[in-house]
């Protein structure tokens, strides 16, 4: 049975078709891309998997549980983590307590748990601290824990981000465009951080990319969009060279 | 990387830190009884005594006000309700405990008062997070400008509600609190107000300190500063919006039920917007999410405002001195009201983030970690 299933999935805003009649099979440990034009609805399908919109129509399982109508944070819980095309940190905290956050849903202590500080609260933060921790060296991130990310780099923000959805625990991991903004040095590292999370934690990986060269080197398979219209599906060789792909990204005078 | 060693003297550094911390503790504890000793042997006249417990009730008033309007960073304008709601309802069970108001005949004898305040101030706290609710829905779906006015309007709906119960007094307001003092007094002669006051206060303020060091306390930080990714990484917005504002009414009413007690009269006027705008002073005094900035900016605007009761008259004596106002024109107290809303103005004008911002006093002075301990 496949990690994600998706089928049918439409979203219409008023007169506007985002998104038709979108399938789709994730197996577990699978490296899926999902490429477009910019428009072509992308962002949308993550925001209906997530659960931060409602679909017109159409279903999603995930993990043999509908998630259809779960807030997101009952989808995170069940266990999917997703990361955002414009950074979305928490920048007056430091980078350790956004890591630490990530263990929000499997917490295990109330609040009077955390007022009288009793045993059960000391010991769910002593180790979500210790695993944060972990998180952030194998990240290299280590050195930057009582950073505020606000003050750290482009392309270490965007890693600290990686870092967090890492550490909820996730089965499936949404990457919304990881090397957006990225210089090549970045992308180089951004492509052996994915793959490195993709072989040591054996999840699957579900990302948007407009680079090809992540693209290309990191995943298995290819879906193409196109004003909300799955245009093509294959290996990344064979969508390099399929003229509808490249007809809906360079127009039609090409060919 | 940090090499190896460092491991061994940070260790040694956090059990001198929690050995420091420990004698910080008592120093507290030292300072809490002279401070009572003094009273109880006539050393703090009575008049001392009530802008201390003043402080402490704004200490609470502010601090639980800042964990809505700093941490979550939601405007929250109607504080004061939930403090009128502690208010009447410690009042109501005091009474109806001590005194044969409400129930028919009083339910303990007075020699219980100093066991069964505690309840009182529970029932208030409870009762209050419950109103609490009543901010709590509507923020799920509004935010800004918009839940601001809806706090307002539940300020001005409690108020109503209470000046319409003739059962409580009215718009007469509710007294006779004073004769829950004076039974613990026949029990054992110390300043009690004060001690609960300094008890409430610590409460507070260890209760907050410790809700927004702790993981849970920190999703209320997420939710201000992203509440989209605080919700995909799994914290529940809802969830951690009504937490916040249970706790932040429920502190402002056991601030309210002590305050009834103090003054030992209450009235629902006196919990109106007015009182709610002290506490936003003391908020962006302080520093929105800083809770030494608040305390610190709650003992100073205490301590403001009681001078203004001397500065007034004097500045009046001054100006006439000199004939800079009219002979037939005195500096009176609504001044008061002048001058609080210029602090205001003038601290937006040249520091927007309040004296602290939204750091410890330790931050600033770095020194202090060695004492207490903030983030």
């Amino acid at each position: 049975m496949p990690l994600l299933e998706i089928n049918g999935l439409t979203q219409r805003f008023g007169g506007l078709q985002a998104l038709a009649d979108f399938s789709i099979d994730i197996d577990e440990h699978d490296l899926v891309g999902l490429i477009g034009p910019n428009g072509a609805g992308k962002t949308t399908v993550f925001n209906l998997v997530s659960g931060f919109y409602r679909p017109t129509s159409g279903s999603i399982r995930f993990a043999g549980t509908p998630t259809l109508g779960l807030k997101p944070h009952r989808v995170t819980a069940l266990g999917m983590a997703r990361t955002f095309q414009n950074i979305r940190l928490w920048h007056d905290l430091t980078v350790l307590d956004n890591i630490r956050l990530a263990g929000y849903c499997s917490l295990g202590y109330s609040f009077l748990d955390a007022v009288l500080r009793t045993k059960r609260y000391k010991d769910a933060e002593q180790s979500i601290r210790t695993k944060s921790l972990e998180i952030l060296e194998m990240m290299e991130l280590g050195e930057f824990a009582q950073e505020y990310p606000k003050n750290l780099p482009y392309g270490l923000q965007r890693r600290v981000e990686l870092a967090r959805a890492l550490a909820t625990k996730p089965k499936l991991l949404l990457l919304d465009e990881p090397a957006a903004g990225l210089n090549s040095v970045d992308v180089d590292d951004l492509i052996r951080h994915i793959r490195w999370i993709y072989d040591e934690f054996r999840i699957s990986i579900w990302m948007i990319e407009h680079q090809m060269k992540v693209v290309m080197s990191l995943c298995q398979h290819l879906m193409v969009v196109d004003f909300g219209r799955t245009i093509a599906k294959g290996t990344p060789l064979e969508i390099q060279s399929n003229p509808v792909v490249i007809n809906a990204y360079l127009g039609d005078d090409v060919l | 990387m940090q090499p190896r060693t460092s491991d061994f003297t940070s260790s040694l550094s956090s059990i001198a830190q929690s050995a420091q911390r420990r004698t910080l503790n008592f120093v507290f504890l030292l300072a809490a009884l002279a401070l009572i000793l003094a009273v109880h042997y006539d050393f703090l006249d009575d008049y001392i005594m009530t802008i201390l417990m003043l402080m402490g009730i704004n200490i609470i008033f502010a601090a639980s006000l800042n964990l809505v309007n700093g941490y979550m960073g939601e405007f929250s304008c109607g504080h004061a309700g939930f403090m009128c709601v502690g208010a009447y309802v410690g009042s109501i069970v005091s009474l109806g405990f001590f005194t044969g108001r409400f129930f028919g005949a009083s339910f303990f004898p007075p020699e219980f008062a100093p066991f069964l305040f505690p309840v009182v101030l529970l029932a208030a706290t409870l009762v209050s997070a419950v109103f609490g609710l009543i901010v709590a829905l509507p923020s799920f779906h509004t935010r800004d400008d918009y839940l601001a006015i809806i706090t307002i309007a539940a300020n001005f709906i409690i108020i109503s509600i209470v000046v319409n119960i003739d059962a409580i007094g009215g718009s007469r307001g509710l007294q006779g609190m004073k004769r829950t003092m004076n039974a613990m007094r026949q029990v054992l002669d110390i300043p009690w107000m004060l001690v609960w006051v300094v008890i409430c206060t610590v409460l507070c303020i260890t209760v907050l300190y410790r809700l927004m060091t702790s993981t849970y306390g920190k999703g209320i930080s997420a939710v201000c500063q992203n509440e989209v990714a605080a919700e995909i990484m799994g914290v529940n917005t809802n969830r951690v919006k009504t937490m916040a504002f249970m706790v932040s009414s429920g502190l402002a009413g056991l601030a309210g039920a002590l305050y009834a007690h103090v003054y030992g009269y209450i009235n629902a006027t006196n919990f109106d917007i007015l009182k709610s705008t002290e506490g936003l002073v003391m908020v962006y005094l302080g520093g929105m999410g800083s809770l030494s900035g608040v305390i610190l900016a709650a003992i100073g605007f205490t301590l403001l405002v009681e001078m203004l009761r001397f500065i007034l008259p004097a500045m009046n004596d001054f100006l006439h001195a000199f004939s800079l106002l009219p002979a037939d024109y005195s500096l009176n107290q609504v001044w008061k009201w002048v001058i609080i809303p210029l602090i205001l103005i003038l601290l937006m004008q040249f520091r927007p983030e309040g004296f602290l911002g939204n750091k410890e006093l330790t931050h600033v002075f770095p020194r202090l970690k060695r004492w207490i301990y903030f983030k």
